[in-house]
């Protein structure tokens, strides 16, 4: 199973491990990882599950797509580059090692 | 005080109620009891990408079992908690496998289920309804067949599952009894636009239309199944030949529970913006519940979503410790109908002035009241399905008589409520 490290702002990390085909915001959300809140559960509707992908691996996860882009055009924290809603994140075994960061304001 | 607090259902709002009496430090027992095989999960994607995806998917659980054990929360599945008795020690709850579990403090988290069509022949094989993920999973093996798909219903869960239909090549029909679709959540211009989305992927559409039966097919093999719909139109009797059909025509609270513990009446679970009944050793949240309107508190409205039922368990939780209440945020819904995403923040039911922002691939509708910004719906605008609610967290507004250019960003417009 892929494995995804979330580094919260304040520097701890949470190493979990992500059933195939699950979405990083529903494994942060299925262990407690805190910091992700992803209140409206995946459906695209509230930008609460915010992440900064290391820039060595956007390449892997590809950036945001039209849509995820305007959500985090709003999102709480301002958006980088490298700036992905978790929920659209989608774990497939090559995003083994995945590295996210968590926005610190949801 | 050690104590033990049951919370019946265990849905988003008896798992947000769950996991904040642990935040919030509670000693006691806590015991979560679902009638469903499986633990929480989350709904919405079952009326979607469930549907479509090409292998069945994964139990889209809401937390993994060793949550459970970590927050000690007592997770019981498979049974529901169908009667409770107050005794001179405490309360008394009944399981459906015969248990009997103690309590001094019960959340009602028990949802709602899906309302039936109230026709002849509704029971038919090939007639669908959805709520649960062995509904899902039925529909799901269904849809790999059928041709001819008649939704009856046009709502969230009734346009949902038609895009997805439409999507598995079936021939689709949607029919609605109101003159427009989603009458009840959105305005006119947003139904319109949504109507002609789904019309254009293919999707017919019977406005104004009435459900009257439901017939067998005449020779079907392996026993009798539904095979045509009985529709009253404006212009008569027609039967509408039909191979899968799903109803998607509301909901009603699941109450049985509460009626028990003397808190309800035929509208649902009645509470405060607390999640408080009138009885101060039960809490309730979720579908089940009706609460003050938030601008109007002698209205009671149902508020049928995941972020109310995640935000009143929450409050349920704290009602129960006796914690200061965290604020209530802005009420939200969405919907996503194939490549249509639909979203709301707001009430709009008491609005008296509306304002159209509008283009071909996208549309928003705000909603005013007293000349202040109250609610918006949002097709495919997630920019100004945020501002809005926003603005409406931070007490703001939008200048409507600028907001329906929709070349201008309505960021720009927002200005504090004077």
């Amino acid at each position: 199973m892929p494995t995804i490290t979330f580094v919260s702002p304040d520097g701890t990390t949470h190493r979990v491990a992500a059933a195939p085909g699950a979405s990083a915001m529903e494994t942060a959300v299925k262990f407690g990882v805190p910091g992700i809140v992803g209140e409206c559960g995946g459906g695209l509707a509230c930008a609460t599950c915010h992440v900064f992908v290391d820039p060595d691996q956007i390449g892997r996860t590809g950036p945001a797509a039209d849509f995820e882009e305007e959500m985090l055009e709003d999102a709480e924290t301002a958006p980088t580059p490298c700036s992905r809603l978790a929920c659209q994140i989608r774990m497939t075994p090559d995003l083994d090692g995945l590295t996210l960061t968590i926005a610190p304001r949801q | 005080m050690t104590g033990q607090i049951l919370i019946a259902g265990a849905g988003e709002a008896g798992l947000a109620a769950a996991i904040t009496l642990r935040e919030l430090g509670y000693p006691g027992t806590v015991t979560l009891v679902g009638a469903e095989p499986e633990g929480p999960y989350q709904r919405p994607p079952l009326s979607k990408e469930f549907l479509t995806a090409a292998t069945p998917p994964a139990i889209p659980e809401l937390r993994a079992a060793q949550f459970y054990a970590e927050h000690r929360i007592d997770l019981v599945r498979g049974t529901g908690v169908r009667t409770a008795t107050w005794t001179r020690t405490g309360g008394v709850a009944g399981l459906g496998d015969g248990r009997e579990l103690p309590f001094d403090a019960m959340v009602l988290a028990t949802g709602s289920v899906p309302l039936p069509l109230p026709v002849p022949g509704a029971g038919l094989p090939g007639i669908h309804r959805l709520r649960t993920l062995a509904d899902a999973h039925a529909l799901r093996d269904q849809l790999e067949h059928a041709t001819r798909v008649v939704v009856v219903g046009g709502g969230f869960i009734g346009l949902e599952v038609a895009a997805a239909a439409r999507t598995k090549g079936a021939s689709v029909t949607v029919v609605e009894a109101a003159d427009r679709l989603l009458a009840r959540v959105v305005a006119e211009p947003v139904s319109r636009f949504v109507r002609e989305h789904h019309a254009a992927a293919g999707i017919r559409f019977l406005l104004h239309t009435r459900v009257t039966g439901l017939v067998a097919a005449d020779s079907a093999a392996g026993g009798p199944r539904v095979g045509s719909v009985v529709l009253a139109t404006p212009t008569g009797e027609v039967r509408l030949a039909a191979d899968l059909v799903v109803v998607g025509v509301g909901a009603r609270p699941v109450t049985e529970l509460a009626a028990h513990l003397g808190v309800t009446d035929e509208r649902g679970i009645v509470v405060d913006a607390h999640a408080r009944t009138a009885d101060p050793r039960v809490v309730a949240a979720g579908d089940c519940t009706v609460q003050p309107h938030p601008r109007d508190p002698d209205r009671l409205i149902r508020l049928e979503s995941v972020h109310n039922a995640t935000e009143q368990g929450r409050q349920a939780a704290h009602s129960l410790l006796g914690k200061p209440h965290p604020p209530r945020g802005v009420p939200y819904f969405w919907s996503n109908q194939g490549e249509l995403k639909l979203q709301i923040a707001g009430l709009s039911d008491d609005h008296d002035d509306l304002v159209v922002r509008t283009d071909a691939d996208r549309c928003t509708v705000l909603y005013y009241r007293s000349g202040a910004l109250i609610a918006a719906d949002s097709v495919n605008h997630p920019r100004d399905h945020l501002t809005v609610k926003r603005a409406l967290a931070s007490a703001a507004t939008i200048d409507p008589a600028r907001a329906a250019d929709p070349a201008a960003p309505l960021k720009t417009l927002v200005t504090p409520l004077r």
